[in-house]
């Protein structure tokens, strides 16, 4: 989905905080009605590889649904999840200052229009805000980087998948032995409820927070797509092995497909800490990507 | 592949329900079994369940002999948009005294629950299933909207009553014989973990 709304050249700015608006309900849109190709296309091939007829079945089923909320432009899984957007903004991108508040109207717009499962409880008032907002949501995290556009990935994260979440502060002396153990341990207990297959990010270093954060981001690295570093890779194809050597399977009910992918990313750590972290996403492995340009013009694509 | 895997490899049987479910129907069913129900479906998660608990409200009495659906849907003017299963796990202290109280027959959600709920499911004559998870849009299909109860609760966790036609495939995945693929799987997962932590 394309637009060009053409009066930006008068460079107002309430046109474009409108036009950023409707930008992010097409791409909040986008992620929770269609998968992205690549996860599609693990899950066709996990189907090719299943012999039970459990498995089979429970994959048809997930396949079926996913062509029903592509044609009918449904959400996928009622579960809309929290919201969560990956802004990198250029340096040269004059609606900047826009975009937080923008985020925030189209959230609110999407939730009314696609809908969206209102999904932000207050934790002390123990009451439903309504509309994904509230204290801390969306959730958006900013970087800077050069050029004069804006580019948003939206990554709907489901709450079934997010609450195997680990962290774990390793011994250096334990090393990738460590975080080799981390992950399957936490697969074998927590991927059976949080949809397999799933996929399986992991942070490694940085600190108790940046290790989350990397988990979570590298879980939404397309299906597919190796860390550029060889031994990284290396330890992501061989993880992933593993995992699906356990027998969990779709939905947990036994079968070889238990994960789509491995992702890693890693920081430097301290010399005293090692931090781990695993962070797992469903197979409706949801993202779209917004590119907004200084003339108004953007574009959803996944 | 050098995988062990703890699936049914024979052609599972089909079977189609409509509520209320008599004991004698459940008794009837099995791990491996799929069904697809018609009928009055309560969806209840979380906060519903411990709400129902502590207040006993007098419309409980309507799930006697039926289906609770551990779902959060989405409804809009009134019309079912998605309504896949949520975790089951998580309502597993609740669930026995849940049965006791209310008399459900099956029980529909994702993940599987423990051991605690497979001997209430014997004691009470009840059953789980999971509909895959996820799968929203395509439960949402066979679902419409009759009442809605504890809606100051929230569209997730407000208890929905549903008319369902044909709502599945539902793989039964612990009966009220004691049986639990979830358990069966669990070991075989338990073993194969093992085998990769041996040097």
């Amino acid at each position: 989905m394309t637009s060009d709304s053409g009066n930006r050249e008068t460079g107002c700015e309430s046109d474009a905080m409108e036009d950023i608006e409707a930008a992010v309900v097409e791409g909040i849109k986008r992620a929770v009605t269609d998968l992205p190709p690549d996860v599609e296309g693990a899950l066709r091939e996990a189907l090719r590889r299943e012999d039970s007829s459990l498995a089979r079945l429970n994959l048809e089923t997930i396949l079926k649904n996913v062509e029903i909320a592509r044609d009918q432009g449904i959400p996928m899984c009622q579960d809309t999840g929290t919201l969560i957007f990956y802004v990198r903004v250029g340096t040269g991108f004059k609606h900047a200052p826009l975009l937080k508040k923008a985020i925030t109207g189209g959230v609110k717009r999407a939730t009314e229009e696609i809908p969206l499962r209102p999904n932000t409880v207050h934790p002390f008032k123990n009451r439903n805000m309504g509309w994904n907002l509230g204290p801390g949501m969306p959730i958006v995290h900013f970087d800077i980087v050069e050029g004069d556009t804006a580019e948003i990935v939206i990554v709907p994260k489901g709450g079934g998948s997010e609450n195997p979440s680990r962290l774990k502060m390793l011994n250096p002396t334990d090393g990738m032995e460590g975080v080799r153990r981390l992950v399957l341990e936490t697969v074998a207990g927590g991927a059976p409820r949080a949809c397999p297959p799933i996929i399986v990010g992991v942070g490694i270093g940085g600190g108790a927070d940046m290790a989350v954060h990397m988990a979570k981001k590298a879980a939404s690295r397309p299906v597919g797509q190796r860390h550029p570093c060889p031994e990284t890779a290396e330890l992501e194809e061989h993880l992933l092995r593993e995992i699906n050597s356990l027998g969990i399977g779709p939905m947990g009910l036994g079968g070889h497909t238990t994960a789509l992918d491995v992702h890693i990313e890693y920081a430097c750590r301290h010399p005293a800490s090692f931090p781990a972290a695993v962070v797992f996403q469903c197979w409706a492995a949801r993202r779209a990507k917004i590119t907004l340009d200084n003339t108004g013009k953007w574009e959803v694509s996944q | 592949m050098n995988t062990h895997t703890a699936g049914h490899d024979v052609e599972a049987r089909t079977f189609h329900l409509i509520t209320p479910i008599s004991d004698e129907t459940i008794k009837r069913l099995h791990v491996g079994d799929v069904v697809y129900v018609s009928g009055a479906i309560f969806t209840a998660r979380d906060m519903a369940h411990r709400r129902i608990l502590e207040e006993k409200p007098a419309w409980t009495n309507e799930i006697r002999s039926g289906v609770v659906y551990h779902c959060g849907p989405i409804v809009k003017n009134g019309t079912v948009v998605s309504a896949g299963p949520t975790t089951s796990a998580r309502l597993n202290t609740l669930t026995p005294d849940f049965l006791a109280l209310t008399g459900a027959k099956l029980l529909i959600g994702k993940g599987g629950m423990d051991e605690n709920v497979l001997r209430a499911l014997e004691e009470h004559t009840a059953a789980y299933g999971v509909f895959p998870g996820g799968s929203g849009a395509l439960a949402a299909k066979s679902l419409r909207r009759k009442k809605v109860y504890l809606e100051d609760l929230g569209m997730p966790e407000a208890v929905w009553v549903f008319e369902a036609r044909d709502f599945g495939p539902v793989f039964i995945t612990m009966d009220a014989h004691g049986n639990s693929l979830h358990q069966e799987v669990e070991k075989t997962v338990k073993d194969n973990l093992l085998r990769l932590f041996s040097p």
